[in-house]
């Protein structure tokens, strides 16, 4: 045994080593993933019996409202959201200088992402509030009345994802701030000599070289988008009338409030492959930088 | 560097640059403000409608206090830190050692395992939720402690494992290589060469993992119910159905919900922005 193990030991112990984590992460991660695919194809109150009802689940998903609200709110999410690598830029520029303080006020600025997103939730809620909201304080100094930005169907999407932006944007500032620190002086220079400042240097010389950090702050940032569920359940619940929900809400209300678990192991099943085509992009990334 | 530095503009600029940044930084933050502020506010300065001045009789010690007299706060704070300290050093530890198999190996399915570990990562846990929760009904761990500890673990294990794996890859083989010439055993190796040369990369990770795991919310409202195991996210929107018309003490959780992981980003603070970027600088 002895004798095996030493001979052996460098082709075994690895996968000893990878033993515990990969267990814990199948239970975990793997196994429900399938277990969901296959409760997506039954009708489950999530006790009794499954029953087996084939695609009926994402027939009958295709056809409800309330889908395509939540699927077309997840669009105007990951378009929105776009917004902050751009805006995170744009600060992490502004915010690029050696002047006495930087470091704190640079920390502070990320302070939004630190913080927990029912506290973002929760404040935004109440920045939005039209009785003594802050919003409505400064519409009121211009003249305009109080806009009720969390019970209009047609504002309250944005101003969720407004909220979703304030830690995003923090996100996104922070991968562009480490990215800026390591750009290369000779070629910033060189430019310099050349005669580029401004936008032409940013485009040509700063972003191509910036390149690492805006592939990152893309990629967390359509998950962030995806995965939107804390802010849609702090400020509304889905509503008024289901009209702020998001593919991940409405799962969840179908699963635990109408203990329709086949409904919403349907509807996770197509978030799920939506969220695909990004991680198998990253993943592509990933593996062909691997093997360069 | 980009942009210029300013020390090297006219002098006019460098003076609007400095009364340009405490304004930006305020209105970045104004939102936090005002819930500073109004944590330290008197039920009668609500009432009157004075939400965004100066608080007219500070509170800040009433309130505080108060909060944690009237409501669990304590209890969900304890919950917190029970479920996030253990889960922090046992994914950590998990993945250190996986990531040691992942770099150091020429194992087959290399690249197959580690993508699962960095792919499982990003998915929604929209569809873990009803398997996972079925499953810690079964485990008997629903509303314990153990629902969350066991359930963060296995799905921080993945990211650690991506982050663990890409540090160790970077470290240089010789010193390995050696070792197994003299003989010594694979976990010695581990132990004895891994781990001490990993060290700042834990720290990292653990920050960042803190974080990940006191933030949740999705997860403390699918896997446990009861005021006694409710961490602090789920508390606090459980307060504020109860307590709606006290914003001084929801404002008072808030800023108590948000300190510690923003103590420990400004303790931490390089260490935790080296683990967000990870590879934002490179390849």
């Amino acid at each position: 045994m002895s004798q095996y193990w030493r001979k052996n030991q460098v082709k075994i112990a690895p996968w000893l080593f990878l033993a515990p984590a990969f267990f814990v992460f199948a239970l975990y991660v793997l196994n429900p993933i399938a277990q969901s695919v296959w409760i997506s194809f039954h009708e489950w109150d999530g006790l009794g019996e499954k029953t087996f009802i084939g695609l009926a689940n994402y027939e009958e998903l295709f056809d409800d409202d309330q889908f395509w609200i939540s699927l077309t709110n997840n669009v105007y999410w990951l378009v929105l959201y776009m917004l902050a690598p751009p805006i995170g830029l744009g600060i992490a520029l502004f915010l690029n200088q050696n002047v006495p303080g930087i470091r704190l006020v640079k920390s502070l600025f990320f302070f939004p992402f630190v913080i927990s997103q029912v506290v973002v939730g929760l404040i935004f809620a109440w920045f939005y509030d039209p009785h003594n909201g802050l919003m409505a304080l400064l519409l009121g100094n211009i003249g305009v009345d109080p806009i009720a930005v969390l019970s209009d169907e047609d504002l309250v999407t944005y101003g969720i994802i407004a909220a979703g932006l304030w830690p995003q944007i923090a996100y996104c500032m922070i991968l562009y701030l480490t990215g800026l620190n390591s750009l290369s002086p000779d070629q910033i220079e060189a430019a310099r000599l050349d005669g580029a400042k401004g936008l032409r240097m940013l485009w040509h010389v700063v972003l191509p070289q910036l390149m690492p950090a805006t592939f990152i702050a893309i990629v967390v940032t359509v998950i962030g988008a995806l995965r939107s569920f804390d802010l849609v359940a702090i400020m509304t619940d889905g509503g008024p009338y289901g009209s702020s929900s998001v593919l991940a809400y409405f799962m969840y209300e179908q699963s635990m409030f109408n203990y329709r678990m086949g409904y919403g192991a349907a509807i996770a099943t197509v978030l799920f492959l939506i969220m695909d085509i990004y991680i198998a992009f990253f993943l592509w990334r990933m593996i062909r930088a691997e093997r360069g | 560097m980009f942009p210029r530095p300013i020390e090297k503009a006219p002098h006019g600029k460098q003076i609007a640059y400095k009364v340009a940044l405490p304004i930006a930084l305020i209105a970045w933050l104004l939102p936090l403000i005002a819930v500073m502020m109004t944590s330290a506010r008197s039920i009668e300065d609500l009432n009157k409608g004075n939400y965004w001045g100066l608080p007219e009789k500070w509170m800040l010690i009433e309130n505080y206090s108060e909060i944690f007299r009237v409501t669990p706060m304590a209890t969900y704070m304890l919950n917190s830190v029970i479920i996030t300290l253990p889960t922090v050093v046992v994914s950590v530890a998990f993945a250190t050692m996986a990531g040691f198999a992942l770099a150091k190996y020429n194992i087959r399915f290399r690249i197959l395992l580690f993508a699962i570990f960095v792919g499982g990562n990003f998915i929604p846990f929209q569809i873990l939720m009803i398997p996972v929760r079925t499953l810690t009904i079964d485990l008997g761990f629903y509303d314990t402690p153990w629902a969350l500890i066991v359930f963060h673990t296995a799905f921080q294990t993945g990211f650690c494992t991506l982050f663990m794996r890409n540090f160790i890859a970077a470290l240089p083989n010789e010193l390995i290589e050696a070792a197994r010439v003299e003989g010594v055993s694979e976990w010695k190796i581990f132990r004895h060469i891994i781990v001490p040369l990993v060290r700042p990369a834990l720290a990292a990770l653990s920050v960042l993992i803190f974080t990940f795991v006191w933030n949740d919310y999705f997860w403390s409202l699918v896997l446990v119910q009861s005021d006694e195991v409710r961490p602090i996210t789920a508390g606090l929107n459980a307060l504020k159905g109860q307590w709606l018309a006290s914003w001084q003490l929801i404002s008072a959780g808030s800023i108590i919900a948000a300190l510690p992981p923003v103590a420990l980003f400004f303790l931490m603070q390089r260490h935790f922005i080296a683990g967000l970027t990870l590879g934002a600088t490179k390849g």
